[in-house]
């Protein structure tokens, strides 16, 4: 009873591009699109399943519904399958709603006599009565999806393959598929969610996976594959636009700038709430008076809203540092930052005089907080709040 | 509640068949009453249209090959030899026309939903079928009103209709594949199947008063077509026309149109059964 799903696939798809003419030379690149791709999903489970654009998600569900056929590897299901795809569940858009329907159903092993006799849930569940004989193709595109769920829902199938429905729709009608979803699970069916949606998976599913490149990240707590997802995105997101600005002047060069972890490995991306650790290596090129290394934290819109500062002690009663001699500078700072991307801009100043600038670098340090909620404004404050209710009004 | 115990099955992804032999027909059928009912969709006279399209044709070549050609005028059942010969070619040519584009155009429902691909170019011979059902109805009162009378070898007409259903949906199964790679395969056929027309005895009949070359005879009934249309004038309008076996000069004169016919129906099966599993990939 416990288990009914064994999924272990393998596959390597190609999509081969062909030139011109069908008997010139045949060139192709291979995708691999899946590689190595073996879960399990219990019977009941409402399973969810995330992964950037192109990750393989979608390639994932088509072999389920058997859409695809696995290049190697099995796939063991137990019960009937009603997908839910690419917004659809295949519709010929010269046909009415009503032979659309009646025509799904019987794709979907029901009987005709079965379908027809679903057909007005079906029409009542996505509100299209009036429209029932209407041609798709003169349907707006909420129509289209509307029909298309509540098509699915009324196939009595035991497992449901769900591609990005949330994503669409009014509020009514999500409201609508948040409702079915509860129904379903209920009933003991067997949901399969793919989402881009973190809160989605962290709401209802019990397990979820993570998929990136062809390949499974993580499969697990819903939670825990919602950060690796997050933290997926803005690794990727933090590469692609790094910056580079001069790093040195006559007096000072800045060798190395960075966050650190604990372990002191470098850094680009940064959990909510977990503390922010700095570390700067700065090379002395001239003998410099006074030297002060300050720090300007900025978020995306290169808005500074918060400035530190250290002063370097040198030697005798200006301070002097000598030329050649090398200077680390460490900071470590609680992070009441939102999630977001945010910079780091570090400057060192002579005689101890802010105006008077060594060496300024601008977004020597360019990090991604990540987290699963963005509020309104710039930081998170810690806070104590509550709310008292009396029936009169305070003496 | 009660639990169900479902049982683990091996999923091997889409294919020709598969899914259970009720679902198959029960597709297949409503497929094809579908597409039928949305040919004369918003049209005024409806089905009405199935007849009158081949009855034109008909009067148009009756007239150019009567009166100004003068084919047939030695042949007293040349008009109803005619009429038979078209409705029959118009099936073939309207099925595999119609399934050259026929996985495109269920595309919507290929890419999202499993189920026997094999319906698809059936149905279209199914909805072919349904147009010449009606024809032939009409061709049967002609037969009757031309005094045609009725022989036991019509009992045979269903076994040659058979065999040409069987060749309209195995080249069926081969163009609708590979259309899906192949946008030439449309163009090839509609001028194939022109070619093919006038290499049928459908405008000319062979025999004393008709085409009396033996050579080119021999020519045409490698052509399978030819083989089943000469044979159904034999058995449903003129007995005493040559049949299939005369006209080949022997029964030795059939094997090549037999071999072709076979070469087609298990190119067609295996073609359609090997791009099958890919065919939403493709698309």
């Amino acid at each position: 009873m416990e288990k009914a799903f064994h999924i272990p696939t393998q596959r390597v798809d190609s999509l081969k591009e062909r030139f011109a003419h069908p008997f010139a030379s045949r060139d192709y690149r291979v995708l691999h699109a899946l590689q190595g791709v073996s879960f399990e999903i219990r019977q009941g489970e409402f399973f969810g399943i995330v992964g950037r654009n192109g990750s393989g998600k979608s390639t994932l569900l088509k072999l389920l519904a058997s859409i695809y056929r696995a290049d190697a590897g099995t796939i063991r299901i137990a019960g009937r399958l009603a997908p839910f795809i690419e917004l659809g569940v295949g519709f010929n858009l010269d046909l009415t709603a009503r032979e659309n329907v009646v025509l799904n159903g019987v794709m979907m092993g029901l009987t005709p006599a079965e379908t027809r006799g679903r057909l007005d849930a079906v029409v009542e569940f996505a509100e299209l009565e009036e429209f029932v004989d209407l041609k798709l193709k003169n349907y707006s595109s909420g129509m289209l999806v509307r029909l298309a769920f509540a098509t699915m829902l009324e196939a009595d199938a035991d497992i449901l393959l769900i591609d990005e429905v949330l994503a669409v729709g009014d509020a009514a009608f999500q409201q609508k598929c948040t409702d079915a979803f509860h129904e379903m699970k209920a009933r003991g069916k067997t949901i399969v969610l793919v989402t881009h949606s973190m809160s989605t998976v962290e709401e209802y599913c019990d397990r979820a996976m993570l998929i990136d490149s062809g390949k499974v990240q993580h499969i697990g707590d819903p939670v825990e594959t919602g950060v690796q997802y997050l933290r997926l995105n803005f690794e990727r997101g933090a590469e692609i636009s790094g910056m580079e600005t001069p790093t040195s002047s006559g007096d000072v060069r800045m060798i190395q700038a960075q966050l650190e972890s604990e372990a002191g490995d470098g850094l680009t991306t940064i959990e909510q709430g977990e503390d922010i650790q700095l570390r700067i290596e700065l090379e002395i090129l001239e003998d410099v008076a006074g030297l002060d290394v300050g720090f300007v934290l900025a978020n995306a819109d290169g808005f500074g809203f918060f400035q530190w500062a250290v002063p370097v002690e040198g030697v005798g009663e200006s301070d002097l540092v000598r030329a050649g001699s090398y200077l680390t500078v460490r900071s470590k700072l609680e992070n009441l930052l939102i999630p977001g991307r945010h910079f780091i801009h570090c400057g060192v100043a002579r005689n101890h005089t802010p105006g008077d600038t060594a060496l300024y670098v601008h977004n020597a340090i360019d990090f991604v907080v990540f987290g699963a909620e963005k509020p309104l404004g710039i930081v998170s404050l810690p806070h104590e709040t509550s709310a008292t209710l009396r029936r009169r009004e305070p003496a | 509640m009660t639990a169900v115990k479902a049982v683990l099955q091996e999923v091997r992804g889409p294919a020709a068949l598969g899914g259970g032999r009720r679902r198959f027909f029960d597709l297949l059928w409503m497929l094809a009453v579908t597409e039928f009912k949305r040919t004369y969709f918003g049209t005024v006279l409806g089905y009405v249209w199935s007849l009158v399209r081949p009855l034109i044709l008909f009067g148009t070549l009756l007239f150019v090959f009567t009166k100004v050609f003068k084919v047939g005028h030695n042949l007293s059942a040349y008009p109803v030899l005619l009429l038979l010969g078209i409705v029959l070619y118009n099936f073939f040519q309207e099925s595999t026309t119609a399934s050259v584009t026929s996985v495109i155009n269920q595309e919507g429902v290929v890419r999202k939903t499993q189920f026997p691909r094999l319906v698809i170019p059936l149905a279209t011979t199914l909805t072919g079928a349904f147009n010449l059902g009606l024809n032939l109805v009409i061709v049967f009162i002609f037969i009757f009103a031309w005094g045609v009378d009725p022989n036991w070898t019509w009992l045979l007409f269903p076994f040659a209709l058979l065999l040409l259903f069987g060749i309209t949906t195995a080249i069926s199964m081969a163009l609708s594949v590979l259309y899906v790679r192949f946008r030439d395969v449309a163009i090839i056929w509609t001028v194939s199947a022109q070619v093919l027309f006038y290499a049928t005895p459908v405008l000319y009949p062979l025999g004393p008063n008709g085409y009396e070359n033996e050579t080119v005879w021999h020519l045409l009934m490698i052509n399978p077509l030819a083989v089943i249309f000469q044979q159904i004038r034999v058995w449903m309008i003129e007995p005493s026309a040559p049949t299939a076996v005369e006209t080949a000069g022997g029964w030795l004169g059939l094997l090549p149109a037999l071999l072709i016919y076979v070469a087609t129906c298990v190119f067609g099966l295996w073609i359609f059964n090997r791009e099958a599993p890919r065919i939403a990939e493709e698309l």
